[in-house]
């Protein structure tokens, strides 16, 4: 199909969804016995949108831009160029964002930017290759130069991303479909006892999950689709929402409740910085919008993405004149001191540009941050493990919290390689501290948050130190499975009615399908597979690709050595706690007799997903045989123009990011390898010898003889309480003075302004009121009753007297009229 | 003697003369009305007061008395008529009315109809 089919099926597979959100709404309740047909809705509007991605991907993404082996780049290039060009006619009102290929050869031009010094032999820096779709569906506004509008970006990433998510969230939503069939009926909530110390008891929210998770899909394929940051935005915060929503569902009990507002605060942290980038890229750009595009009037309105890498200066990142101007005016003094001497007059507001590019980038990370769960915000991940476990798996797991790293990838071509820094270390810190806390957990779902939250540090690690593809690939492999992971440990807590190992333990023979699509979800997320040649599981091609990067950076930049080395350590760790799950939960002998005896097999609409998530757990790393087609070389077309160079930074100079094509060649890739497998076997070969062949020391005595470095990880790092002592505290105090401020001196003045007033009011009443208005008023009163009084002494009531006042009356009238006549 | 009343005695008859009986059964009637205590003798009162304008009204339409012989001379005594006709509705109301003062008091003394002094 032609390309211009993209949109459209991409906008249905986006809007389903909603349709979906506000069927259920407003009709929900009547859909069946307690809203039991709600889910059927939800579920075929998921699975439609995952027909429709689908079709994008299959039917018109990859006719179009057959995908090729990204190990050998060639003159096939200019053949699929120059077949696009084609279809690029056809699709008038859209914009490729690649310029035809024209300008692969175009060379280096010789004016030596320092950046372009360290342009790599291997990098085919220019745009040939990389296709994207952009343009308007709708303008909100205009207000000044800042446009508002509905858009769309559509490129290899895109479509992907939509795949992904459609397939997730439907298995996720025939699981749900099981999982949650306690809410078809009255519901007595285990965990909310009421002061008369019953239990609650409440009706049945089947429907209502339903709804939210229609409204989550809307909005994460909002975020996936979205053509601007602005856009990007609103549907961040609405995953947001959505999120917040769904760890608060059993809103009933207050862990939940509070965990579901930790998570809304927290992200408002990362907001903010994500706001404050957003500002320094507006002000200084001018545009929101990632791509060019093409108004109705042909004229071209260039993006972000072009007017920090112009063609001009063969895609490298450089910034544009109008940061040069705001960077110029907070660097003023030094300018104009430079400008005395001379000569320098150009660096000086240059760097200031760089500064500016820095802080537009690390704001805009700060917002994947918290939506990340990265270190300094990544507590609330572990406490929204509160929701339900199916919003575990597609919320907190595959999905909404892979947007932040999903963002950062959109944005690697407007972030330096300063930022970049920021983001490796960042990533760095995560995964190293989340993976240590994971070790001593034994709540069964906490322990797969804290993974989660470890495995998006190697994410960010990788993005950061360049590996965009390793990023985005580990992004895609983890989602799948790191949601088949939750859902069978969900699967685990229905059969057994808890979220506490240590009560659990062989439930290998009770819940078969259960245990063996875990150990399999379990051996992806270690990178299991034959060293250096494969086959392995998916998270083996994804996690050597990081680990590879990692020894490409650390081999270019020896200073940053612990980058090299942290997600080596990482692998480890990830081996250990992992098996120690699976070891704990479904080998050995049962711990807890009673609950070993209840232990049943999920139904099967629980257990099908679970099987079609770990045939792709195991195979979304491989290439479909005989083909080129794979995830990996499907994200390569994506790459963002310029960023395979190797570039170095302009304020750190001595910082290199290297081109990730120097990865795979076999001086990484062959020790990476070996890395990666052996300290992934050392971690499994750990847990088998201490959780299930008991040899050595046991787990008792081993917590016994580490307690203070156990009980710094059972409390995560005392990272609560640090919060607690260093935010809410102060905040708590300073509110407490306020409050005391408003009572004691606002309140005071006000109520003396009221007593003042209503004293003068008082000194008003009694003279002006009752003195003067009064009296006039009684005053005439008085006169007029005198009057009346004095007047009635006239009205006798004697006929014969009325007579003769009237005969008198009379005669006096004709006397007086009489004189007057006469005068 | 007045001249003025020495005139009246001379003179033929003419509107004076009806004038000043009129204003004589008027002062009758007036008086009538201040000194009598019967309801009664007050209606008479009444009846005299308005013959007594009546009495005017004859005189002044009057054909002969007036010397105009364009007129018919009816336009006094039509009023006149009027007067009559409403002096005995007025009759009949008031001796409805001293009727039930007679109902209520077993008198029909004014001096008791003091009821309504302010």
């Amino acid at each position: 199909m032609d390309p211009s089919w993209l949109p459209f099926l991409l906008a249905t597979a986006w809007l389903v969804p909603l349709f979906s959100f506000v069927f259920i709404l407003f009709v929900g309740k009547h859909l069946g016995p307690h809203g039991k047909n709600a889910g059927l809705v939800a579920t075929s509007a998921i699975v439609f949108s995952g027909v429709c991605s689908f079709t994008a991907l299959f039917a018109v993404w990859l006719p179009n831009h057959p995908v090729h082996d990204a190990s050998h780049h060639g003159g096939d290039h200019h053949e699929a160029a120059h077949e696009d060009e084609g279809h690029a006619a056809l699709a008038v009102p859209m914009k490729l964002v690649a310029a035809e290929g024209e300008h692969a050869e175009s060379g280096h031009s010789a004016d030596g930017h320092s950046a372009e010094a360290h342009h790599g032999e291997h990098a085919n820096n220019g745009p040939e290759g990389y296709k994207a779709y952009t343009a308007d569906w709708y303008e909100l506004g205009v207000f000044g130069s800042l446009k508002l509008s509905i858009s769309y970006y559509i490129d290899a990433l895109t479509v992907g991303m939509f795949c992904m998510v459609s397939l997730i969230a439907s298995c996720v939503h025939f699981y749900a479909m099981g999982y949650m069939h306690d809410e078809l009926h009255d519901f007595t909530d285990p965990e909310v006892t009421l002061s008369n110390g019953e239990n609650l008891k409440r009706p049945g929210r089947y429907y209502r999950f339903f709804q939210y998770l229609s409204l989550f899909c809307f909005s994460m394929f909002g975020i996936v689709i979205a053509g601007n940051i602005a856009m990007v935005f609103v549907f961040w915060e609405l995953v947001g929402i959505c999120s917040y929503f769904l760890i608060g569902f059993y809103i009933e009990r207050k862990s939940a409740s509070t965990a579901a507002n930790k998570a809304f605060i927290v992200n408002r942290v990362g907001d903010f910085g994500m706001l404050i980038g957003l500002m320094a890229l507006w002000s200084s750009l001018g545009t929101f919008a990632f791509g060019d595009m093409t108004g109705p009037d042909g004229e071209t309105e260039k993006g972000m993405f072009s007017l920090l890498r112009t063609e001009e200066n063969d895609y490298h990142l450089q910034p544009t004149e109008g940061m040069l101007l705001e960077g110029g005016r907070f660097g003023e003094s030094a300018t104009s001191e430079s400008a005395a001497e001379g000569g320098e007059t150009e660096e000086s507001p240059n760097k200031a540009g760089w500064w500016l590019l820095l802080v537009a980038g690390v704001g805009i990370f700060c917002g994947c941050v918290g939506k990340s769960a990265q270190f300094p915000l990544h507590v609330w991940l572990p406490d929204a493990m509160e929701g339900p476990t199916p919003v575990s798996a597609l919320v907190h797991s595959a999905t909404m919290v892979a947007a932040g790293v999903y963002l950062v990838g959109r944005f690697f071509p407007v972030l330096s390689p300063e930022a970049l820094l920021v983001v490796a270390y960042i990533g760095c810190i995560t995964l190293f501290v989340a993976a240590t806390i994971a070790i001593t957990a034994t709540d069964i779902k906490r322990v797969l948050a804290y993974s989660t939250v470890s495995q998006l540090g190697y994410m960010m690690l990788a993005l950061g130190l360049g590996g965009w593809v390793a990023g985005m690939f580990h992004l895609i492999t983890h989602a799948f499975f790191k949601s088949l992971l939750f859902m069978c440990s969900g699967s685990v807590i229905h059969g057994v009615h808890t979220n506490d190992m240590t009560e659990m333990g062989g439930l290998r023979k009770k819940m078969p399908i259960t245990a063996y699509t875990m150990l399999i979800g379990c051996l992806a997320i270690i990178g299991a597979g034959i060293p250096i040649i494969g086959p392995g599981f998916s998270g083996y091609y994804s996690k050597d690709a990081i680990i590879e990067q990692a020894f490409s950076f650390g081999s270019a930049n020896p200073t940053h050595w612990i980058l090299q080395w942290a997600p080596v350590a990482g692998a480890f760790i990830t081996a250990f706690y992992m098996f120690r799950l699976w070891f704990m939960t479904f080998a050995g002998e049962p711990r807890n007799k009673h609950r070993y005896d209840h232990a049943h097999e999920s139904p099967r609409v629980m257990t099908a997903p679970l099987i079609l998530l770990s045939v792709f757990a195991i195979g979304v790393g491989w290439s479909l045989p005989g083909t080129d087609l794979s995830v990996v070389n499907l994200l390569e077309q994506a790459r963002p123009v310029g960023t395979q160079a190797t570039t170095s930074g302009e304020i750190l100079t001595a910082l290199t990011v290297p081109d990730e094509h120097i990865s795979h060649q076999p001086e990484f890739k062959i020790p990476a390898g070996w890395a990666a497998f052996l300290t992934a076997s050392a971690g499994v070969l750990l847990a088998t010898l201490i959780y299930l062949v008991q040899f050595g020391p046991r787990p008792a005595e081993l917590k016994k003889a580490f307690q203070p470095i156990h009980g710094f990880l059972t409390n995560k790092w005392w990272f609560d309480e640090l919060y607690d002592w260093i935010f809410v505290k102060p905040t708590k105090v300073i509110s407490g003075c306020i409050s005391w401020f408003d009572r004691g001196v606002i309140d005071f003045i006000i109520h003396s302004l009221a007593a003042i007033s209503k004293g003068v009011s008082q000194v008003f009443a009694v003279l002006l009121d009752n003195k003067i208005v009064n009296g006039f008023v009684d005053t005439f009163a008085k006169g007029t009753w005198d009057t009346g009084v004095w007047l009635k002494r006239l009205q006798t009531g004697s006929l014969r007297q009325y007579v003769m006042f009237i005969a008198v009356g009379t005669i006096l009238l004709f006397v007086a009229i009489s004189f007057v006549q006469n005068i | 003697m007045n001249p003025m009343f020495a005139n009246l005695l001379t003179e033929p008859v003419g509107v004076s003369h009806y004038v000043v009986v009129g204003a004589f059964m008027f002062t009758c009637g007036v008086l009538c009305m201040a000194t009598k205590r019967n309801a009664l003798g007050i209606l008479m009162g009444i009846e005299l007061v308005l013959n007594g304008a009546n009495m005017n009204f004859i005189a002044f339409g009057s054909r002969y008395l007036r010397n105009d012989a364009n007129s018919l001379g009816l336009d006094g005594q039509l009023i006149s008529l009027f007067v009559i006709v409403l002096a005995a509705a007025e009759a009949a109301v008031a001796l409805a009315i001293v009727l039930n003062f007679y109902n209520n008091t077993d008198s029909v003394d004014v001096d008791r109809a003091d009821q309504l002094q302010g």
